[in-house]
Protein backbone atom coordinates (compact mmCIF):
# COMPACT_ATOMS: atom_id res chain seq x y z
CA UNK A 1 0.00 0.00 0.00
CA UNK A 2 1.15 3.53 -0.81
CA UNK A 3 1.76 5.79 2.21
CA UNK A 4 2.76 9.43 2.47
CA UNK A 5 3.61 9.02 6.15
CA UNK A 6 4.68 6.07 8.26
CA UNK A 7 1.36 5.74 10.07
CA UNK A 8 -1.79 3.98 8.97
CA UNK A 9 -5.37 3.66 10.10
CA UNK A 10 -6.22 0.08 11.23
CA UNK A 11 -9.27 -0.05 8.93
CA UNK A 12 -7.28 0.98 5.86
CA UNK A 13 -4.56 -1.51 6.77
CA UNK A 14 -7.07 -4.34 7.01
CA UNK A 15 -8.78 -3.43 3.74
CA UNK A 16 -5.53 -3.51 1.84
CA UNK A 17 -3.54 -6.28 3.56
CA UNK A 18 -6.21 -8.54 5.07
CA UNK A 19 -4.59 -8.24 8.54
CA UNK A 20 -6.98 -7.23 11.30
CA UNK A 21 -5.67 -5.59 14.48
CA UNK A 22 -7.10 -7.36 17.54
CA UNK A 23 -6.11 -7.36 21.22
CA UNK A 24 -3.95 -10.45 20.58
CA UNK A 25 -2.08 -8.85 17.69
CA UNK A 26 -2.39 -8.68 13.90
CA UNK A 27 -4.61 -11.55 12.74
CA UNK A 28 -5.49 -13.22 9.46
CA UNK A 29 -7.74 -16.29 9.74
CA UNK A 30 -6.54 -18.27 12.77
CA UNK A 31 -3.03 -16.84 12.65
CA UNK A 32 -2.21 -13.96 14.99
CA UNK A 33 1.15 -12.22 15.19
CA UNK A 34 1.66 -10.47 18.56
CA UNK A 35 2.43 -6.76 18.33
CA UNK A 36 4.41 -4.69 20.86
CA UNK A 37 2.75 -1.68 22.48
CA UNK A 38 4.83 0.53 20.22
CA UNK A 39 2.73 -0.63 17.24
CA UNK A 40 -0.03 1.74 18.38
CA UNK A 41 0.73 5.41 18.19
CA UNK A 42 -0.60 7.99 20.59
CA UNK A 43 -2.96 9.26 17.86
CA UNK A 44 -4.61 5.82 17.61
CA UNK A 45 -3.07 4.93 14.26
CA UNK A 46 -0.58 2.13 13.66
CA UNK A 47 3.17 2.59 13.46
CA UNK A 48 4.16 1.33 10.03
CA UNK A 49 7.85 0.45 10.67
CA UNK A 50 6.82 -1.65 13.69
CA UNK A 51 4.09 -3.42 11.69
CA UNK A 52 6.47 -3.95 8.79
CA UNK A 53 9.07 -5.51 11.06
CA UNK A 54 6.64 -7.81 12.90
CA UNK A 55 4.78 -9.00 9.80
CA UNK A 56 7.86 -9.17 7.57
CA UNK A 57 6.48 -6.57 5.19
CA UNK A 58 9.06 -4.77 3.02
CA UNK A 59 8.91 -1.00 3.06
CA UNK A 60 10.14 0.60 -0.15
CA UNK A 61 10.70 4.35 -0.28
CA UNK A 62 10.87 6.84 -3.11
CA UNK A 63 12.66 9.79 -1.51
CA UNK A 64 12.18 12.37 -4.27
CA UNK A 65 8.41 11.92 -4.05
CA UNK A 66 8.28 11.39 -0.28
CA UNK A 67 6.22 8.19 -0.45
CA UNK A 68 6.54 4.62 0.75
CA UNK A 69 5.12 1.36 -0.56
CA UNK A 70 4.40 -1.30 2.04
CA UNK A 71 4.54 -4.80 0.59
CA UNK A 72 2.65 -7.94 1.64
CA UNK A 73 3.65 -10.09 4.63
CA UNK A 74 6.31 -12.76 4.65
CA UNK A 75 5.48 -13.75 8.26
CA UNK A 76 2.66 -16.14 9.12
CA UNK A 77 3.89 -19.15 7.14
CA UNK A 78 5.92 -17.62 4.34
CA UNK A 79 3.34 -18.35 1.65
CA UNK A 80 0.94 -16.17 -0.32
CA UNK A 81 -1.97 -17.59 1.67
CA UNK A 82 -1.76 -17.55 5.46
CA UNK A 83 -5.27 -18.97 5.60
CA UNK A 84 -7.76 -20.44 3.12
CA UNK A 85 -10.31 -17.85 4.24
CA UNK A 86 -10.66 -15.52 1.24
CA UNK A 87 -9.63 -11.97 2.10
CA UNK A 88 -12.03 -9.14 1.41
CA UNK A 89 -11.32 -7.62 -1.98
CA UNK A 90 -12.59 -4.18 -2.90
CA UNK A 91 -11.96 -2.99 -6.44
CA UNK A 92 -13.73 -0.65 -8.86
CA UNK A 93 -15.28 -1.63 -12.16
CA UNK A 94 -14.37 0.27 -15.34
CA UNK A 95 -16.85 3.03 -14.43
CA UNK A 96 -15.45 3.40 -10.93
CA UNK A 97 -18.34 1.63 -9.17
CA UNK A 98 -17.07 -0.26 -6.12
CA UNK A 99 -17.28 -4.06 -5.95
CA UNK A 100 -16.79 -6.18 -2.85
CA UNK A 101 -15.97 -9.87 -3.07
CA UNK A 102 -17.96 -10.49 0.14
CA UNK A 103 -21.15 -9.46 -1.72
CA UNK A 104 -20.99 -12.90 -3.38
CA UNK A 105 -21.05 -14.97 -0.18
CA UNK A 106 -23.48 -17.85 -0.71
CA UNK A 107 -22.33 -18.43 -4.30
CA UNK A 108 -19.34 -20.23 -5.71
CA UNK A 109 -16.89 -17.71 -7.15
CA UNK A 110 -14.32 -18.13 -9.88
CA UNK A 111 -11.95 -15.17 -9.57
CA UNK A 112 -9.90 -14.84 -12.76
CA UNK A 113 -7.09 -12.50 -13.74
CA UNK A 114 -6.74 -11.19 -17.28
CA UNK A 115 -5.18 -8.10 -18.84
CA UNK A 116 -5.23 -6.03 -22.01
CA UNK A 117 -1.47 -6.46 -22.48
CA UNK B 1 -14.02 -15.32 -22.93
CA UNK B 2 -15.53 -16.21 -19.54
CA UNK B 3 -19.08 -15.33 -20.53
CA UNK B 4 -19.96 -18.73 -22.01
CA UNK B 5 -18.66 -20.62 -18.99
CA UNK B 6 -20.54 -18.27 -16.70
CA UNK B 7 -23.76 -18.77 -18.68
CA UNK B 8 -23.45 -22.55 -18.37
CA UNK B 9 -23.09 -22.53 -14.61
CA UNK B 10 -24.66 -19.36 -13.22
CA UNK B 11 -28.07 -20.94 -12.58
CA UNK B 12 -26.27 -23.67 -10.60
CA UNK B 13 -24.69 -21.14 -8.27
CA UNK B 14 -21.41 -20.05 -9.89
CA UNK B 15 -20.43 -16.42 -10.31
CA UNK B 16 -17.39 -15.31 -12.27
CA UNK B 17 -15.39 -12.22 -11.31
CA UNK B 18 -12.87 -11.04 -13.88
CA UNK B 19 -9.97 -8.91 -12.66
CA UNK B 20 -8.08 -6.78 -15.18
CA UNK B 21 -4.44 -6.38 -14.11
CA UNK B 22 -4.10 -3.10 -15.99
CA UNK B 23 -2.22 -0.12 -14.56
CA UNK B 24 -4.21 2.06 -16.95
CA UNK B 25 -7.95 1.23 -16.67
CA UNK B 26 -8.59 2.88 -20.06
CA UNK B 27 -6.63 0.02 -21.68
CA UNK B 28 -8.99 -2.59 -20.24
CA UNK B 29 -12.21 -0.70 -20.95
CA UNK B 30 -12.65 -1.50 -24.70
CA UNK B 31 -12.31 -5.24 -23.98
CA UNK B 32 -14.86 -5.03 -21.18
CA UNK B 33 -17.28 -3.01 -23.29
CA UNK B 34 -16.98 -5.48 -26.17
CA UNK B 35 -17.61 -8.45 -23.86
CA UNK B 36 -20.69 -6.92 -22.15
CA UNK B 37 -20.07 -9.09 -19.10
CA UNK B 38 -23.06 -10.06 -16.96
CA UNK B 39 -20.66 -10.82 -14.11
CA UNK B 40 -18.61 -8.39 -11.98
CA UNK B 41 -15.65 -7.15 -13.99
CA UNK B 42 -13.16 -5.10 -11.99
CA UNK B 43 -9.87 -3.28 -12.52
CA UNK B 44 -6.85 -3.98 -10.32
CA UNK B 45 -4.34 -1.32 -11.35
CA UNK B 46 -2.02 -1.91 -8.34
CA UNK B 47 -2.04 -5.71 -8.76
CA UNK B 48 -3.49 -6.12 -5.26
CA UNK B 49 -4.75 -9.56 -6.30
CA UNK B 50 -1.14 -10.65 -6.98
CA UNK B 51 -0.49 -10.00 -3.27
CA UNK B 52 -3.75 -11.30 -1.82
CA UNK B 53 -4.36 -14.29 -4.09
CA UNK B 54 -1.02 -15.01 -5.75
CA UNK B 55 -1.68 -14.21 -9.41
CA UNK B 56 1.58 -14.28 -11.39
CA UNK B 57 0.35 -14.46 -14.99
CA UNK B 58 -2.85 -14.34 -17.00
CA UNK B 59 -5.11 -16.14 -17.13
CA UNK B 60 -4.84 -17.24 -13.49
CA UNK B 61 -7.80 -18.31 -11.38
CA UNK B 62 -8.86 -18.93 -7.77
CA UNK B 63 -11.94 -20.84 -6.59
CA UNK B 64 -13.91 -19.60 -3.57
CA UNK B 65 -16.81 -21.57 -2.08
CA UNK B 66 -20.18 -20.37 -0.73
CA UNK B 67 -18.69 -19.81 2.75
CA UNK B 68 -15.92 -17.60 1.40
CA UNK B 69 -13.22 -20.28 1.69
CA UNK B 70 -10.63 -20.61 -1.06
CA UNK B 71 -10.80 -24.19 -2.37
CA UNK B 72 -8.19 -23.85 -5.12
CA UNK B 73 -5.34 -21.34 -4.92
CA UNK B 74 -4.01 -19.41 -7.90
CA UNK B 75 -3.17 -21.53 -10.93
CA UNK B 76 -3.33 -21.23 -14.73
CA UNK B 77 -6.99 -20.90 -15.70
CA UNK B 78 -7.95 -21.37 -19.35
CA UNK B 79 -11.63 -20.94 -20.14
CA UNK B 80 -11.61 -23.38 -23.06
CA UNK B 81 -11.43 -23.15 -26.82
CA UNK B 82 -12.56 -19.90 -28.36
CA UNK B 83 -12.19 -17.86 -31.51
CA UNK B 84 -9.07 -16.10 -30.23
CA UNK B 85 -7.12 -19.20 -29.23
CA UNK B 86 -8.07 -21.00 -32.44
CA UNK B 87 -7.05 -18.10 -34.73
CA UNK B 88 -3.78 -17.80 -32.83
CA UNK B 89 -3.05 -21.45 -33.68
CA UNK B 90 -3.99 -21.17 -37.35
CA UNK B 91 -2.40 -17.89 -38.54
CA UNK B 92 0.24 -18.36 -41.28
CA UNK B 93 3.58 -17.31 -39.78
CA UNK B 94 5.06 -16.59 -43.23
CA UNK B 95 2.66 -13.66 -43.60
CA UNK B 96 4.07 -11.93 -40.48
CA UNK B 97 7.19 -9.82 -39.93
CA UNK B 98 10.00 -12.23 -38.95
CA UNK B 99 10.36 -11.01 -35.35
CA UNK B 100 6.60 -11.26 -34.78
CA UNK B 101 6.64 -14.75 -36.30
CA UNK B 102 9.44 -15.71 -33.86
CA UNK B 103 7.33 -14.52 -30.94
CA UNK B 104 4.30 -16.44 -32.14
CA UNK B 105 6.40 -19.56 -32.73
CA UNK B 106 7.43 -19.49 -29.07
CA UNK B 107 3.88 -18.70 -27.95
CA UNK B 108 2.64 -21.79 -29.76
CA UNK B 109 5.02 -23.93 -27.70
CA UNK B 110 3.34 -22.78 -24.48
CA UNK B 111 1.68 -25.76 -22.84
CA UNK B 112 -1.92 -25.22 -21.90
CA UNK B 113 -4.76 -27.66 -22.33
CA UNK B 114 -7.92 -25.76 -23.28
CA UNK B 115 -10.02 -28.83 -22.50
CA UNK B 116 -8.78 -29.34 -18.96
CA UNK B 117 -9.93 -26.46 -16.75
CA UNK B 118 -13.57 -25.96 -17.75
CA UNK B 119 -14.54 -29.59 -16.91
CA UNK B 120 -12.88 -29.17 -13.50
CA UNK B 121 -15.13 -26.19 -12.84
CA UNK B 122 -18.19 -28.09 -14.05
CA UNK B 123 -17.36 -30.90 -11.62
CA UNK B 124 -17.00 -28.44 -8.72
CA UNK B 125 -20.27 -26.71 -9.56
CA UNK B 126 -22.06 -30.08 -9.58
CA UNK B 127 -20.42 -31.76 -6.58
CA UNK B 128 -19.30 -28.86 -4.41
CA UNK B 129 -17.05 -29.94 -1.55
CA UNK B 130 -17.29 -33.55 -2.81
CA UNK B 131 -15.53 -32.58 -6.04
CA UNK B 132 -12.03 -34.06 -6.22
CA UNK B 133 -10.87 -30.64 -7.38
CA UNK B 134 -12.11 -28.81 -4.25
CA UNK B 135 -9.14 -28.87 -1.88
CA UNK B 136 -9.01 -28.82 1.93
CA UNK B 137 -8.06 -25.58 3.68
CA UNK B 138 -4.64 -27.00 4.63
CA UNK B 139 -3.98 -28.13 1.08
CA UNK B 140 -4.98 -24.72 -0.29
CA UNK B 141 -2.46 -22.95 1.96
CA UNK B 142 0.20 -25.58 1.25
CA UNK B 143 -0.25 -25.22 -2.52
CA UNK B 144 -0.16 -21.42 -2.45
CA UNK B 145 3.17 -20.06 -3.64
CA UNK B 146 6.05 -19.43 -1.21
CA UNK B 147 6.60 -15.73 -0.55
CA UNK B 148 9.95 -14.53 0.72
CA UNK B 149 11.53 -11.11 1.00
CA UNK B 150 12.18 -10.89 -2.75
CA UNK B 151 8.62 -11.65 -3.83
CA UNK B 152 7.14 -9.33 -1.20
CA UNK B 153 9.56 -6.52 -2.08
CA UNK B 154 8.74 -6.95 -5.76
CA UNK B 155 5.07 -6.32 -4.94
CA UNK B 156 5.96 -3.08 -3.14
CA UNK B 157 8.27 -2.00 -5.98
CA UNK B 158 5.59 -2.72 -8.56
CA UNK B 159 3.01 -0.71 -6.66
CA UNK B 160 5.41 2.19 -6.20
CA UNK B 161 5.99 2.20 -9.97
CA UNK B 162 2.26 2.09 -10.60
CA UNK B 163 1.71 5.05 -8.28
CA UNK B 164 4.45 7.11 -9.94
CA UNK B 165 3.16 6.26 -13.43
CA UNK B 166 -0.36 7.23 -12.41
CA UNK B 167 0.99 10.54 -11.06
CA UNK B 168 2.29 11.23 -14.57
CA UNK B 169 5.93 10.41 -13.80
CA UNK B 170 6.46 7.34 -15.97
CA UNK B 171 10.27 7.72 -16.04
CA UNK B 172 10.44 7.40 -12.25
CA UNK B 173 8.34 4.22 -12.39
CA UNK B 174 10.86 2.34 -14.53
CA UNK B 175 13.62 1.77 -11.89
CA UNK B 176 10.99 0.42 -9.48
CA UNK B 177 9.60 -1.91 -12.12
CA UNK B 178 13.10 -3.07 -13.03
CA UNK B 179 13.66 -3.93 -9.39
CA UNK B 180 10.31 -5.78 -9.24
CA UNK B 181 11.39 -7.85 -12.26
CA UNK B 182 14.82 -8.59 -10.79
CA UNK B 183 13.40 -9.77 -7.49
CA UNK B 184 10.46 -11.78 -8.82
CA UNK B 185 11.20 -12.90 -12.38
CA UNK B 186 8.45 -15.55 -12.23
CA UNK B 187 5.76 -12.87 -11.96
CA UNK B 188 4.85 -12.20 -15.58
CA UNK B 189 2.18 -9.65 -14.66
CA UNK B 190 4.89 -7.24 -13.47
CA UNK B 191 7.03 -7.80 -16.54
CA UNK B 192 4.40 -7.83 -19.27
CA UNK B 193 2.72 -4.71 -17.93
CA UNK B 194 6.01 -2.81 -17.89
CA UNK B 195 7.27 -4.06 -21.28
CA UNK B 196 3.93 -3.21 -22.79
CA UNK B 197 4.25 0.49 -21.96
CA UNK B 198 7.49 0.65 -23.98
CA UNK B 199 6.51 -1.66 -26.84
CA UNK B 200 2.82 -2.65 -26.95
CA UNK B 201 3.12 -4.76 -30.09
CA UNK B 202 6.06 -7.04 -29.30
CA UNK B 203 6.86 -6.40 -25.62
CA UNK B 204 10.35 -6.35 -27.09
CA UNK B 205 13.75 -5.26 -25.82
CA UNK B 206 14.00 -1.52 -25.14
CA UNK B 207 16.44 0.71 -23.24
CA UNK B 208 14.09 0.67 -20.25
CA UNK B 209 14.53 -3.02 -19.33
CA UNK B 210 17.15 -5.76 -19.63
CA UNK B 211 14.49 -8.22 -20.68
CA UNK B 212 11.66 -8.77 -23.11
CA UNK B 213 8.89 -11.32 -23.57
CA UNK B 214 10.81 -13.15 -26.30
CA UNK B 215 14.14 -13.23 -24.43
CA UNK B 216 12.54 -14.34 -21.18
CA UNK B 217 10.45 -17.07 -22.73
CA UNK B 218 13.48 -18.43 -24.61
CA UNK B 219 15.39 -18.49 -21.32
CA UNK B 220 12.59 -20.17 -19.37
CA UNK B 221 11.42 -22.55 -22.08
CA UNK B 222 7.95 -21.87 -23.46
CA UNK B 223 6.72 -25.22 -22.12
CA UNK B 224 7.31 -23.90 -18.56
CA UNK B 225 5.39 -20.63 -19.05
CA UNK B 226 2.33 -22.06 -17.32
CA UNK B 227 3.02 -24.64 -14.62
CA UNK B 228 0.86 -27.75 -15.03
CA UNK B 229 -2.52 -27.69 -13.30
CA UNK B 230 -2.36 -30.35 -10.57
CA UNK B 231 -5.82 -31.91 -10.14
Amino acid sequence: MILDELAVDAGAFKRRSGWEIKPEGACKGDVCVPLPDSARRADGRLDVPVLAERLGMPLVSDDPHGVWALGPETAGGGRVLTTAEAPELELPDADGNPFKLSSLLGQKVLLVAWASW
Amino acid sequence: MWQALRERHHASGLEVVTVALDVDPAEARPFIEAAHPQHPSVIDSSHVTDELFGFVNVPNGVWIDEQGMIVRPSEPAHPGRNEFTESFRSVDLDTLPPDVADILREARKIKSDPDEYAPMIADWVERGAQSRYALSADEVVRRSAPRGVDEATAAAEFEMGEWLHTQGDHASAIPHWREAHRRFPDNWTYKRQAWNFEDPVRQGHTDAYDSSWYEDIKKLGAENYYPPVVP
